[in-house]
């Protein structure tokens, strides 16, 4: 890191402590500007304003810290060590999805060869966490709320894959930076000034992607494992103060990490014209990749402020009848012109 | 007919419940126990479902978390009295509530209210319909998982509450309607501001139709759900916008006589021939477009003249029967006054649309699935207030 000839070990804190704020603060900037503030806005309301001063920026902290005040109830017939367990599990797969994630040429945790198989991998993991409170909750509304997020999966983890094989063909790597450094140096009908990204030849796949991570998300219109009006909350019923905060955040947290990898995969990732070595660009890229990770999670916001929720059975047959289909279309339509040009 | 295939594949799925459960697959049922403190019940209703995975394979309601004793309660007041407390009955409509058991204390005592008292009844009467329904069309998006559509409910159902207090004093419970007339007049400057309001009410509906029932997941969602059929729903009592959204046209506005001003309006009856949720949201959306036209051409017509008949001070009401029923936002409400030349009543029986409304939904669960009892609870529309009464 900045060419920094530091022991192993001062490296991996330094990793560490970066990773671990980073979610945190990626997690309170999304449920600001989107929870309170956007979706005040569209719902012609008053987000808060008073904490903190300037537009109520305080809000969420202080309610972080309502939250650790709160008492931490576990019901008496629920498996206590699972059911305690089960939020941590949660937010480690968002922790550990961050870890691939290039901010630079860099700024990179670890940039590993099937960066963005792993990616997918551990963002999968939170789902084992979903099930372990819906079971040990001892309450039928979180063992429904659990086992609809565990069909879900099933069906999205799917298409999020197939999404993303379009672009792996096009950039001929796995990794994450060289799937930004594909984008960097190609080139759109001769010109070369911003790159080749690939949301030009991948749209579709991009919107695949997008839908699929809504229902990884389980944000509306894919919210059925949490549902509200019908499940109470879902897997959550039971969880009060830290834990649900846990839950809260591991929520945002993925939220805004599947929003950096999309911005990675198809809008350049850290990517700018300007500088594509040396310093600035490692100070330029994480402000680069935060705009493209602004929109793209404003797009994942605005569909969850729109729409009504699915029903289950739609659900599998949006995921199996349209895309899954549709992204094979859009595999093979890729490997044509892979081969052909 | 559409209708009765929907049906029969409904049939058909909760027959094919049953035998799953018991021939093909020893699966264990779950009872769940939606309510009587549930997010989508809005209220204290309780239901017990019988679950094979997500399906219900039975269910029962069970009502009556919220009795207050209403008809027990009014035997021992006066009419005037009586007249506050039947205001709590469907909270979101109450002036609508107080209508019907006027204009039968008024039958009654063989009186009749003048034009203009007729006349501002009829309005305040749409103008609790506007500020009922327009909350349904929004809560029915809270409960198919869109949460905006509710707060632009809020926002414009807001306009119709400050009317409502502007003339009456009171937002929620106006306390309004007297035995041979109104309370008050209208205040100076109300007309042009209601007519401003509607506008806002009509453009409301204009944006949920393309917010909400534009959407195709919306479709997806109520299309073919929780379908009644003409009969069913008349021999389980349906009334109002339930029965009017399986094809029957039957609106006590126009059907039933009655001394309020509609029979002088030019309106329609909205009806759907589908019997679905989706017909049932759609009927009501209509509806509610339909009362901002007639509240504006009620505050044009408006006859000048009295208020209030001549009745005398204390109120006495002389023995004998009568039945007045009128179409709330809700469906039929009526009351049977019985009076034995008291102050007050010696019995009332009051007839209010949720009860009869809810008593379908044992029928119309079975064989759906756990997301489609939200659908089927919230497209039925009922106020606790009104079954429990």
């Amino acid at each position: 890191m900045f060419a920094l000839e530091l022991p192993y070990w001062q490296l991996t804190i330094i990793k560490t402590v970066i990773v671990l704020s980073i979610i945190p603060a990626g997690a309170v900037i999304l449920g600001y500007v989107f929870l309170l503030k956007m979706m005040a806005h569209m719902q012609s309301r008053m987000g808060p304003m008073e904490p903190g001063g300037f537009h109520g920026w305080f809000q969420l902290i202080g309610d972080g810290i309502k939250f650790i005040q709160k008492e931490d109830i576990i019901p008496a017939q629920a498996d206590r060590r699972v059911f305690a367990l089960a939020p941590l599990v949660v937010l480690i797969s968002t922790f550990l999805l961050y870890v691939v994630v290039p901010a630079g040429p860099r700024l990179v945790v670890q940039d590993l060869d099937v960066g963005i198989f792993y990616a997918l991998a551990v963002s999968s993991l939170g789902v084992i966490g979903v099930l372990m409170a819906g079971w040990a909750s001892a309450n039928k509304y979180a063992l429904l709320g659990s086992l609809r997020a565990a069909g879900q999966l099933i069906a999205y983890e799917l298409p999020l894959v197939l999404a993303v094989v379009g672009v792996v063909i096009q950039a001929n790597t796995m990794s994450l930076q060289g799937i930004v450094h594909a984008q960097a140096d190609g080139a759109i009908f001769g010109i070369s000034w911003i790159g080749n990204p690939f949301i030009l030849t991948q749209i579709v796949g991009f919107g695949v992607f997008l839908a699929a991570a809504q229902a990884e998300l389980t944000q509306t219109p894919f919210d059925m494992p949490v549902a509200e009006s019908e499940l109470v909350a879902g897997f959550m019923t039971e969880y009060s103060g830290f834990r649900f905060l846990f839950f809260f955040m591991a929520e945002f947290g993925t939220a805004f990490a599947l929003s950096a990898i999309a911005a990675t995969l198809y809008f350049g990732g850290w990517y700018q014209p300007f500088f594509e070595t040396g310093i600035l660009a490692d100070i330029l890229g994480p402000v680069v990749l935060g705009i493209k990770v602004m929109l793209i999670a404003f797009l994942i916001f605005w569909i969850r402020f729109t729409f009504p929720r699915f029903r289950e059975d739609q659900l599998q047959a949006f995921a199996w009848k349209f895309l899954i289909p549709i992204s094979l279309v859009n595999i093979m339509a890729t490997a044509v012109f892979k081969v052909v040009l | 007919m559409a209708v009765a295939d929907q049906q029969r594949i409904s049939y058909i799925a909760s027959q094919a419940a049953d035998v799953r459960l018991n021939v093909e697959l020893q699966t264990e049922e779950m009872t769940l126990n939606l309510g009587p403190q549930h997010p989508a019940t809005h209220g204290t209703l309780r239901i017990i479902a019988r679950l094979d995975g997500e399906q219900v394979v039975k269910a029962d309601v069970v009502c009556g978390y919220m009795h207050r004793g209403y008809e027990k309660l009014v035997e021992v007041r006066t009419y005037p009295q009586i007249n506050t407390l039947i205001n709590r009955i469907d909270w979101l409509s109450s002036f609508a509530n107080e209508v019907p058991f006027i204009l039968a204390a008024e039958q009654l005592m063989e009186v009749e209210a003048p034009p203009r008292a007729q006349w501002i009844r009829t309005l305040f009467f749409e103008l609790s319909r506007i500020a009922n329904i327009t909350l349904f069309i929004g809560e029915m998006g809270v409960q198919l998982g869109a949460i905006t559509p509710v707060f632009f409910a809020f926002r414009d159902r807001e306009y119709v509450l400050n009317l409502i207090e502007e003339a009456t004093g009171g937002r929620f419970h106006p306390n309004f309607d007297r035995i041979g007339g109104i309370k008050d007049d209208l205040p100076k400057g109300w007309i042009s501001e209601t007519k401003d309001a509607m506008r806002r009410i009509r453009g409301y509906c204009d944006q949920l139709e393309d917010l909400l029932m534009g959407s195709e997941i919306f479709e997806a969602r109520t299309r073919g759900v929780g379908v009644i059929p003409a009969d069913v729903g008349l021999s389980y009592g349906l009334s109002g916008a339930n029965i009017r959204a399986s094809g029957v046209d039957w609106d006590l506005r126009r059907d039933a006589p009655s001394p309020l001003a509609w029979k002088e309006l030019d309106w329609k009856v909205w009806t759907h021939p589908d019997g679905d949720s989706f017909a049932r949201y759609w009927v009501r959306l209509q509806e509610t477009r339909e009362a901002t036209l007639m509240v504006d051409q009620l505050l044009d017509g408006l006859p000048s003249g009295p208020i209030q008949a001549k009745v005398p001070r204390i109120i006495k009401v002389p023995a004998g029967e009568a039945w007045a029923h009128t179409e709330n936002p809700l469906g039929e409400m009526g009351y049977y006054v019985v009076s034995q030349g008291g102050l007050g009543p010696f019995r009332v029986k009051i007839r209010s649309a949720s009860f009869h409304n809810i008593s379908i939904v044992p029928w119309l669960l079975k064989g759906v699935y756990v997301p489609d009892i939200i659908t089927i609870l919230a497209s039925l529309y009922f106020i606790l207030g009104d079954i429990d009464r």
